[in-house]
């Protein structure tokens, strides 16, 4: 044996019971869909290397979604292999439904096992299966564990070798009849009274209870992630930027003399004689404190919030009370993940847009997040600077996104062809997150984070530097003057944010600060950048997920919309 | 038996799915998620304006766009 495939229902666990299994680290939500394309990793057992598969989620083997033939796809690859084998991860919980896909992998003759996840959740809900009669019914070893606990996995993985073909003969007609009298013979139900959380499962998806209830959900969510993110600006970021690395840059500053080249590329110009974190614009000073001081304690704050919210299974309730509203956007509710997974960082909202199941619904849904939603760390400079003229202003900014989020879907379902499908999904149960789990998930959204802003954010003001000190800003400035000057009211040194913009928002709004922009040009300016076209790493995601020819139609869209807005807002305010 | 469509249940009435009638994609969707003739089901909710209708089939609870709720034809179970 070298190669197992890890194939089950949406949402039953399978991520989770993979990282169990090979240590790497993926992303696991309790909605169906969170694996999109598949993860390899390795299981070292006993001296062997054996490649472990996350196949996204299938119902059947008779694939209608782009996702489901991944996974037939995978399974048709290992045909001819003999070393290969599948494990069949089966939420417990949902013994009935997952029997389908497990018949339908015993029809074809391929060595397997089958894995009851949510064990521990059958207590509770009233479900007893007799695991040994299940056995005998489909010919196949099976073992039961909690993935996020881990129990039962060293079980499973020890017993890897009990693998087995089935003898079992499926009638495809009657598939379903099967299915009941395999369920008669091995579960038990019992009755019991509405847990908890399905009393509230149920108030949040009547529109009633469900609207306030999401009002209060979002409103509670907005103020913690500010709340989180500013005590760790004010109680740990800045102090330790200023009391511990402004004295180390001072003497650094020092034995440079205080100007010249290397100076201003690596500290940055003096402003009163000091460091000013945000406008010096040098690699360590501004370099490390946008990213590091200024927007990781937002991202922080940002992804403890949202993985809670993800984890407890609400996101899809919410997507099926807005559903409707959203159907005039030519998306469907569950459009709501791609687009809150955006406003953390537009990458995994680009690629989450996946979990839409037509072509016209992921162009829509991604040029509406690519123009509409600023990601955290523009939101978290945009909150620090823009947040020094009022509130107001910051209304200002992030009402017109929303507006044009609205405007934009409703012209864009109106004008493309085709029709975007209703929504027909499966809702999870409400689960109270697994603290440690869900912990590692925010760990890894930062340690990715980290990794790819950093060095980025230093690429955007070496890149700054170079073309101040060059003269190609104030070149490209003259160049871009009319449309700058002329229909945006910026003075034409903006163009720099404009190009920086490319490589990194948040340092492109950190840029506007020594312009001395008024209250007005720094609104239009906020709203400019989110939307004249993506950061260089969303783009290379949307490129893929579109196609060259929609991308195009695409940042089009883009850089109409932002000349039309842009030139509105500055004759308005 | 009175046959009605999915969409006209009311909110806690449990019914029996009779037939659906739809494209290949809504018919595996459906039999996939265990709505088949015969199955008995629980409306949970309904959304505002036409919206999608929810309801619950074993253990777990599925989304259905109202117009494809409108091709689903049950008959309701009234009391046990």
């Amino acid at each position: 044996m070298n190669k197992i495939l890890l194939i089950g229902n949406p949402n039953v666990g399978k991520s989770v019971i993979f990282s169990r299994l090979t240590g790497v680290n993926v992303i696991a939500s309790n909605y169906p869909g969170t694996t999109v394309g598949f993860t390899k990793g390795f299981l070292r057992h006993d001296g062997m290397r054996i490649e472990i598969i996350d196949v996204p989620g299938t119902y059947t083997l008779d694939p209608t979604s782009r996702a489901e033939e991944v996974a037939v796809q995978m399974l048709d690859d290992i045909k001819d292999d003999e070393q290969a084998i599948v494990l069949n991860v089966v939420d417990a919980t949902n013994l009935e439904r997952n029997l389908n896909l497990t018949l339908q992998l015993i029809q074809r003759n391929i060595p397997m096992i089958v894995v009851l996840n949510f064990w521990d959740e059958c207590k509770h809900t009233g479900v007893s299966i007799n695991v040994e009669k299940l056995e005998q019914e489909l010919g196949v070893p099976v073992f039961t564990t909690c993935g996020i606990t881990g129990e039962g996995i060293k079980h499973l993985v020890e017993s890897l070798e009990q693998v087995k073909v089935s003898t079992l003969q499926v009638d495809a007609e009657n598939i379903w009849n099967e299915i009941g009298l395999i369920i008669e013979k091995t579960q038990k139900l019992s009755h019991r009274h509405h847990t908890f959380f399905e009393r509230i499962g149920d108030a949040s998806i009547h529109p009633f209870t469900g609207i306030p209830i999401a009002i209060i959900i979002l409103a509670v969510s907005f103020y913690i992630i500010r709340f989180i993110g500013e005590s760790i600006i004010g109680y740990i970021a800045e102090p330790i930027f200023d009391k511990l690395w402004t004295p180390v840059l001072m003497k650094i500053s020092g034995l440079l003399g205080g100007s010249g080249f290397f100076h201003d590329i690596l500290l940055g110009k003096l402003v009163d004689g000091s460091i000013d974190y945000v406008e010096s614009l040098g690699l360590l000073s501004t370099g490390l404190f946008v990213p590091l001081g200024m927007v990781l304690p937002y991202i922080i704050s940002f992804y403890l919030v949202l993985s809670f919210v993800e984890d407890s299974g609400y996101l899809p309730r919410l997507g099926i009370l807005i559903d409707k509203f959203m159907h005039k956007l030519g998306i469907h509710g569950l459009a709501i993940i791609p687009m809150l997974l955006g406003v953390g960082c537009n990458v995994p909202g680009a690629m989450a847009t996946r979990i839409l199941e037509t072509k016209r619904e992921r162009f829509i849904a991604a040029t509406l997040m690519a123009i509409a939603i600023p990601c955290m760390a523009q939101i978290a400079m945009i909150f620090g600077l823009v947040g020094e003229y009022g509130v107001g202003a910051i209304s200002i900014v992030f009402g017109t996104l929303f507006i044009v989020w609205i405007v934009l879907g409703l012209i864009l379902n109106t004008f493309m062809k085709g029709e975007s499908p209703e929504i027909f999904v499966e809702i999870p149960p409400y689960r109270f997150p697994y603290i440690p789990g869900l912990l590692k998930k925010v760990w890894m959204r930062i340690h990715w984070f980290i990794k790819e802003a950093v060095p980025f954010v230093m690429l955007g003001v070496l890149v700054v530097n170079i073309l101040y000190f060059s003269g190609v800003i104030q070149f490209l400035g003259n160049l871009a003057a009319p449309v700058v000057k002329g229909i945006f009211g910026l003075p034409k040194e903006a163009v720099g944010a404009l190009v920086i913009g490319f490589l990194r928002k948040d340092v492109a709004v950190g840029m506007l600060i020594p312009l001395g922009l008024s209250k007005s040009q720094m609104i239009v300016s906020s709203v400019v950048l989110t939307m004249y076209f993506p950061c260089i790493a969303t783009f290379a995601v949307l490129l893929k997920e579109l196609g060259i020819k929609n991308m195009l139609k695409s940042a089009g869209i883009m850089i109409l919309s932002t000349v039309i807005i842009g030139g509105i807002l500055n004759l308005i305010l | 038996m009175n046959r009605i469509p999915l969409s006209s249940l009311k909110k806690g009435e449990k019914a029996i799915i009779i037939s659906h009638k739809g494209g290949r994609g809504f018919e595996n969707r459906m039999s996939s998620l265990g709505l088949r003739p015969n199955a008995v089901i629980k409306k949970i909710s309904s959304q505002l304006f036409r919206g999608p209708v929810t309801i619950q089939i074993g253990n777990s609870q599925v989304a259905i766009g109202h117009g494809m709720a409108n091709r689903i034809l049950v008959a309701r179970i009234i009391n046990e």
